[in-house]
C-alpha cells in the first residue's frame, strides 16, 4: 500500500485525539495566562499572575512536599521492585512468565479498591490494630491512617507492579555470559552485581523511578483517601481550584507546571534508556 | 539463570507477593464475614452481596458504568485498530505522530480531566454520560492501538502485497487478510479498554457534570470510601476486582500470554 492510504485509516483516531486531547490541553495552557473573573469565571486579559502565584511560598511548599512524597515513593518502589524483578529473573525460565503475570495482576485491578484495602488494614479499628490486640498488645497504637507514611505506602503499593515490569525487562535480556565472564575474571557475586549487572539495567531502574514519580506527584486519589482531608498534594490543589475554589486560571497554571516537571523527567528517562541500550545485547 | 543464592531470592519473592496480595485478600475475606467487622469472624456469609443487590444507588451506578464502558470500547476499538494498521503500514515513523499516540497513556489523569472539563464547559456542552464516553475513548483508543500494534510488529506485510497483486481492493485486503490475523489482538485490546473504562475514576468524575444521574461505579465507590469502611464496600470491591481479573486473564490468553504493557 502506498503512503497515502494510511492517512485515512489513521484520521478518525487522530481527529478524535486532536479534538478531545490536544485542543483541551492547549486550552489549559492558554487559561493559565488569563485572569480569574470576579465570580469565578474567566476574564480575558493576559496576565502572568497565576504563574507567579505558583512560586508563592505557600504553594511552592505544596509542590516541594508532593515532590518529596513522590520521590520517596519512587525510591522505595524501585528498591523493592528491582529486588523482586531480580528474584524473578533468577528463577527457572519456564516459571518466569507466570511469576511476572502474578506480579502485574494487581496493577490492573481497580485503583480505588487497592487504596481502600489499606484503609481496611490501617484504620483505628482495622486489621493491624486487631492483630496487635490478638498478640496481647494493650497500649494505644500510633495513628496509622491519614498520615504521610500511609500515603507513601499506598503509592508504593499501587505502582510496585509497574516497577517490577520495568526492571524485569533489562534483567531478562541480560546476556548470562557477561556475568560469567566477570566471575571468571575473579569478580565476586556482589562485585559482579554492582559493576556489571546493575549498570546494565539502569534503563529499567530509570523507567521505573520516573513513572512512579510522575504518577505519584500528580496523584489526588491516594492523598485524599489515605492522607485525610487536610493532606494536600498538587493533584488535590488542582482539584480544589476546579471544583471548589473555582479559580480555573490558577488551576491551569498549576497543571502547566506539573506537566513541565513531568516532561523534563520523561525526557531525562528517554536519555537514560538510550544511553543504557548501548551496552546491552540487542533484543529481536 | 543467575548464580544468586536461591533461598534469598525465594524470600524476596515471598515478601513481595505477600505485600501485593495480603491487603486485597483481606478485603475479599472480610466481604464474606457475617459480622462485617475486621475484628471478629462470625462465619461465612454472602449477605453483604445481597445488601448490594438491594442498593438502588449502586445498581444505578453499575448500569451507568456498563453503558460508558460498552460505548467507549466500541468506538475506541474501531478507531484504535484503524490507527494501528495505518501507523504500521507507513514505513516512515514520525516522532510527532508517536508522541500524539503515546500521550493519552502518560498524561496524568487529573490534567486530562480538568482539560476536558474546561473544554466542555467553555463550549457550553451539557455534561453527562456522553461526555464521559467521549473522554474515555481518548485513552482507550491509545491502549487498543498499542495492543494491536504489538501484534502487527510480527505481521508479514508481503501477504498484503500478494493480496493487492491479486487484485483485491484495500478494503477487501483489510477485511479478508489483515483482520483475521489481527482479531485476537483486537479482542484483547477491546477487553483491556472495557476494563480500563470500568475502573476509571478521575476523568469520569470531572466530565460527569453535576447531579447524580451520571454517577459511575468508581465515583460511587469513592463517595462510599470517604465515609469509612463498610461491609458493603468490601463486597462491591471484591466484585469489581474479580471482574477486572477475569477480563484481563481473558485478554492475556488472547494476546499470546502477554498482559497489556508487558
Amino acid at each position: 500500500m502506498n503512503d497515502r492510504k494510511p492517512l485515512y485509516l489513521m484520521s478518525p483516531a487522530l481527529m478524535w485525539l486532536s479534538a478531545f486531547m490536544v485542543v483541551p490541553c492547549v486550552l489549559i495552557l492558554a487559561l493559565a495566562f488569563f485572569r480569574r473573573g470576579l465570580y469565578g469565571g474567566i476574564e480575558y486579559t493576559l496576565t502572568l499572575e497565576n504563574l507567579a502565584l505558583v512560586v508563592d511560598p505557600l504553594y511552592a511548599s505544596i509542590f516541594l512536599k508532593s515532590a518529596w512524597i513522590a520521590g520517596l515513593s519512587a525510591l522505595i518502589a524501585v528498591v523493592i521492585g528491582y529486588a523482586a524483578a531480580y528474584a524473578i529473573s533468577a528463577m527457572p525460565r519456564k516459571h518466569q512468565p507466570k511469576l511476572l503475570f502474578l506480579a502485574v495482576l494487581p496493577f490492573w485491578s481497580n485503583y480505588l479498591v487497592r487504596t481502600y484495602a489499606w484503609i481496611v488494614l490501617l484504620n483505628r479499628e482495622g486489621l493491624i490494630t486487631a492483630l496487635a490486640r490478638w498478640f496481647g498488645f494493650e497500649g494505644e497504637l500510633p495513628k496509622m491512617l491519614y498520615t504521610e507514611p500511609a500515603v507513601v505506602v499506598g503509592l508504593v503499593y499501587n505502582y510496585l507492579p509497574f516497577v517490577i515490569l520495568a526492571c524485569y525487562a533489562p534483567l531478562s535480556r541480560l546476556n548470562p555470559e557477561i556475568e560469567e565472564a566477570s566471575r571468571d575474571l575473579g569478580g565476586s557475586g556482589w562485585t559482579t552485581f554492582r559493576r556489571v549487572t546493575l549498570p546494565m539495567t539502569v534503563p529499567g531502574i530509570a523507567t521505573g523511578f520516573v513513572f512512579v514519580f510522575v504518577l505519584s506527584i500528580g496523584n489526588f486519589v491516594t492523598p485524599a483517601l489515605l492522607g485525610g482531608g487536610q493532606f494536600q498534594m498538587i493533584g488535590n490543589l488542582i482539584y480544589a481550584q476546579f471544583l471548589t475554589a473555582n479559580d480555573w486560571p490558577f488551576g491551569a497554571a498549576l497543571s502547566m507546571v506539573l506537566i513541565a516537571i513531568m516532561m523534563m523527567l520523561l525526557t531525562a528517562q528517554t536519555f537514560a534508556a538510550e544511553r543504557g541500550s548501548g551496552g546491552r545485547t540487542e533484543e529481536s | 539463570m543467575k548464580s544468586a543464592p536461591l533461598p534469598l531470592m525465594l524470600l524476596i519473592l515471598g515478601l513481595t507477593f505477600a505485600f501485593l496480595y495480603v491487603p486485597i485478600s483481606v478485603l475479599v475475606a472480610l466481604s464474606f464475614n457475617e459480622s462485617g467487622l475486621p475484628t471478629a469472624w462470625t462465619g461465612f456469609s454472602v449477605k453483604w452481596y445481597g445488601e448490594l443487590a438491594r442498593n438502588g444507588d449502586i445498581l444505578k451506578a453499575a448500569g451507568n458504568t456498563l453503558i460508558v464502558a460498552l460505548a467507549s470500547t466500541v468506538v475506541a476499538t474501531t478507531l484504535g485498530t484503524l490507527l494501528a494498521v495505518g501507523v504500521e503500514i507507513r514505513r516512515r515513523k514520525g516522532r510527532f505522530l508517536e508522541t500524539i499516540i503515546f500521550a493519552p497513556m502518560i498524561i496524568p489523569d487529573i490534567v486530562l480531566a480538568i482539560a476536558l472539563l474546561s473544554f466542555f464547559s467553555l463550549l457550553n456542552v451539557t455534561m453527562g454520560l456522553h461526555t464521559i464516553i467521549v473522554s474515555h475513548v481518548v485513552f482507550n483508543l491509545a491502549f487498543v492501538c498499542a495492543v494491536v500494534r504489538a501484534r502487527l510488529k510480527t505481521f508479514d506485510w508481503s501477504v498484503v502485497e500478494a493480496s493487492q497483486d491479486l487484485g483485491a481492493s484495500t478494503l477487501t485486503t483489510l477485511r479478508r487478510v489483515v483482520l483475521p490475523v489481527l482479531s485476537p489482538a483486537v479482542v484483547a485490546g477491546a477487553l483491556l479498554a472495557f476494563t480500563l473504562s470500568v475502573d476509571e475514576f478521575i476523568i469520569a468524575f470531572f466530565t460527569a457534570g453535576a447531579g447524580r444521574d451520571s454517577i459511575t461505579l468508581p465515583m460511587q465507590i469513592f463517595a462510599m470510601i470517604r465515609f469509612g469502611v463498610t461491609p458493603e464496600i468490601n463486597a462491591l470491591s471484591t466484585i469489581v476486582m474479580g471482574l477486572s481479573v477475569l477480563m484481563l486473564t481473558l485478554s492475556q490468553r488472547l494476546n499470546r500470554g502477554r498482559l497489556p504493557g508487558q
